[in-house]
């Protein structure tokens, strides 16, 4: 089993930084010019974490650059957001140019951002992968 | 009465689906419809157009010999069949599948539906001039602007011609653009008689009908999670709806199908496409995503409940496609040592060419296949040993002829730009035409009482 060693932020020793594929699956499409990701936690137990820390800002952050604005929704009762990322798509449906021309993958481009969560969570999240 | 079922299975989620996934719905165990979804955003302007050409054609050509598969065995279980296969031209789809159904010998066994009256464009001159500017809901601008590039215009119409269809007795429901989710909810209003003013069942089967309209990705088709353990995808079960008269119902597939229906499967093609999750608008009412309920409920199935809704609105959404211009795509394929930078080198002459060519665009795009394609700048830098990469340049004009200079540049680079470069064995890059989306709402008692229901006997 191959295990990264993850990374302690000095700040905040009580925390660890952990990449968002090993605490969700997602999903994503088209609606026009923005794309969607449909966020949901592995485990139900981690969606407040998600729901603190994957924050409207901080995804526009890890997307500028390729997105014009964020908006996000909460699904409690699928453990799941929602993020809507406008401008994703050059254009979008037929006029882009872009291989994702329908947002196929912004769901695994959301997966590669890092939360800091608390080290046990990363420990157990860690030992399940 | 009460633990009634009816059971409506997917057979295409998009037009180009797997050719067998109706066939082994219908041969797979029992069902009670077929729901066929053929219509994206764009599809109506390739049917329009076609339709020009041949007044026979303009809808989903690949339904009717799927239909001549199939049409014998749905006869002998009494499977009926909801599609919006139809696409501008219900009427000769319907005439086709006619035609094939005779050949089979099914006269007098098979009755077919069509509906028509979504269709605008004979309409949208008048629909101005009465005010309605069918305003693009994206970007405000009025349908006034581009009114001469127009080559179709679609309400989205819900269950009602559906359900009538089936009240009358058809076996197979042809229509334009109903839609995906109409396709689900004609049946079980029909089966089960609910008003069309109760909204939580019209939530109920609009959710019923997202879960299944794109076929096998809510059952272990682009699966994210888990995704090495979905075994069996050789042979998908397509996704299945068991309807309870109370508004639930069971997402499952056919026993002995590979894929997976599990919690994992259906959330993600909840999520799929998802806007606003509190207000998932249809003709037929407002969907509330936010209230489902979903329950692990055995091997490959998952019950869902507890649906609400709201009431409809007074607009219809409208699908308008219109000519917009034109575009190519190029790629060349840079091998070891220093792919990523021959690569590069050749977007740089090829883009100083196209300016010194006085060639004027829209839009250039570059990606990088193997580096950024995908992802972007978050891909980080690739490794300096990549193995090949692949040069993607696009080009976007409103008029054709720099397009069209643009395909003659890709060739020339493999002899006269950077070297180890391979992968131009298709010749020159095509060019495109771009018909462009414009979404639109109108009063929905501009279309209503235009719309049509035909029972026709084989």
């Amino acid at each position: 089993m191959s295990r990264k060693p993850l990374k302690r932020p000095a700040a905040k020793p009580a925390v660890r930084l952990v990449q968002l594929r090993y605490l969700a699956h997602a999903r994503s499409g088209d609606k026009g010019d923005s794309a969607n990701v449909g966020l949901i936690a592995l485990d139900p137990a981690h969606y407040p974490l998600l729901v603190k820390e994957v924050t409207r800002a901080r995804v526009q952050r890890h997307f500028r650059g390729m997105v014009r604005e964020v908006d996000r929704f909460e699904l409690p009762n699928l453990n799941a957001l929602n993020f809507l990322l406008h401008g994703a798509l050059d254009g979008g449906g037929t006029i882009s140019l872009k291989t994702d021309a329908q947002g196929k993958v912004y769901s695994t481009a959301l997966l590669r951002m890092e939360i800091p969560v608390p080290v046990a969570v990363a420990r157990k999240v860690a030992a399940s992968r | 009465m009460t633990d009634r079922v009816v059971r409506v299975a997917a057979g295409q989620g998009f037009w180009g689906d797997w050719p067998e996934a109706p066939v082994r719905q219908v041969q797979g165990g029992p069902i009670d419809y077929l729901m066929m979804d053929y219509l994206a955003e764009v599809t109506m302007s390739i049917m329009q157009k076609q339709k020009s050409r041949d007044p026979k054609l303009g809808y989903a050509r690949d339904f009717v010999p799927l239909m001549e598969r199939i049409l014998p065995d749905i006869v002998r279980r009494g499977i009926r069949v909801t599609s919006n296969a139809g696409g501008v031209n219900p009427r000769a789809c319907a005439d086709a599948v006619r035609e094939v159904a005779r050949r089979l010998g099914l006269s007098g066994k098979l009755r077919i539906a069509l509906v028509t009256g979504d269709d605008l464009l004979p309409r949208i001159d008048e629909l101005l001039q009465q005010g309605h500017p069918l305003t693009d809901m994206d970007t405000g601008r009025p349908l006034a602007d581009i009114r001469d590039k127009v080559l179709s215009a679609n309400a989205y119409l819900g269950m009602a011609p559906m359900v009538e269809a089936l009240r009358q007795g058809a076996h197979v429901v042809i229509t334009g653009r109903v839609t995906d989710t109409g396709l689900t909810l004609g049946p079980l209003f029909h089966e089960f008689g609910w008003s069309p003013e109760d909204w939580d069942k019209v939530a109920a089967g609009t959710v019923a009908g997202h879960i299944i309209e794109c076929g096998a990705q809510s059952s272990g088709g682009n699966l994210l999670r888990d995704w090495r353990k979905v075994k069996g995808l050789e042979n998908p079960g397509f996704p299945i709806v068991e309807a309870s008269a109370d508004g639930s119902f069971v997402v499952t597939k056919h026993p002995g199908t590979g894929g997976v229906v599990n919690l994992a499967s259906v959330t993600e093609q909840l999520v799929y496409e998802m806007g606003d999750p509190n207000t998932y608008i249809t003709p037929d009412g407002i969907a509330d995503f936010t209230s489902i309920q979903l329950r692990a409920a055995g091997k490959d199935r998952v019950r869902v409940s507890g649906i609400r809704g709201r009431p409809r609105t007074d607009m219809l959404k409208v699908s308008i496609a219109y000519f917009y211009g034109y575009k190519a795509v190029g790629t060349l394929v840079y091998s070891w040592p220093e792919a990523y930078d021959k690569a590069r080198a050749a977007d740089r002459i090829l883009r100083a060419r196209l300016k010194d060519l006085g060639l004027e665009f829209e839009q250039i795009l570059t990606e990088y296949v193997g580096v950024d394609a995908t992802h972007g700048a978050l891909s980080g830098p690739p490794s300096p040993d990549i193995p090949e990469v692949q040069l993607r340049i696009g080009v976007r004009a409103r008029d054709k002829a720099p397009v069209e200079r643009f395909t003659r540049e890709i060739a020339p680079l493999v002899l006269t730009g950077p070297p180890s470069v391979t992968g131009f064995a298709g010749g020159r890059p095509e060019v495109q035409e771009v018909v462009a989306y414009w979404p639109a709402l109108i009063d929905r008692r501009m279309v209503e009482p235009h719309v049509r229901v035909e029972v026709l006997d084989v």
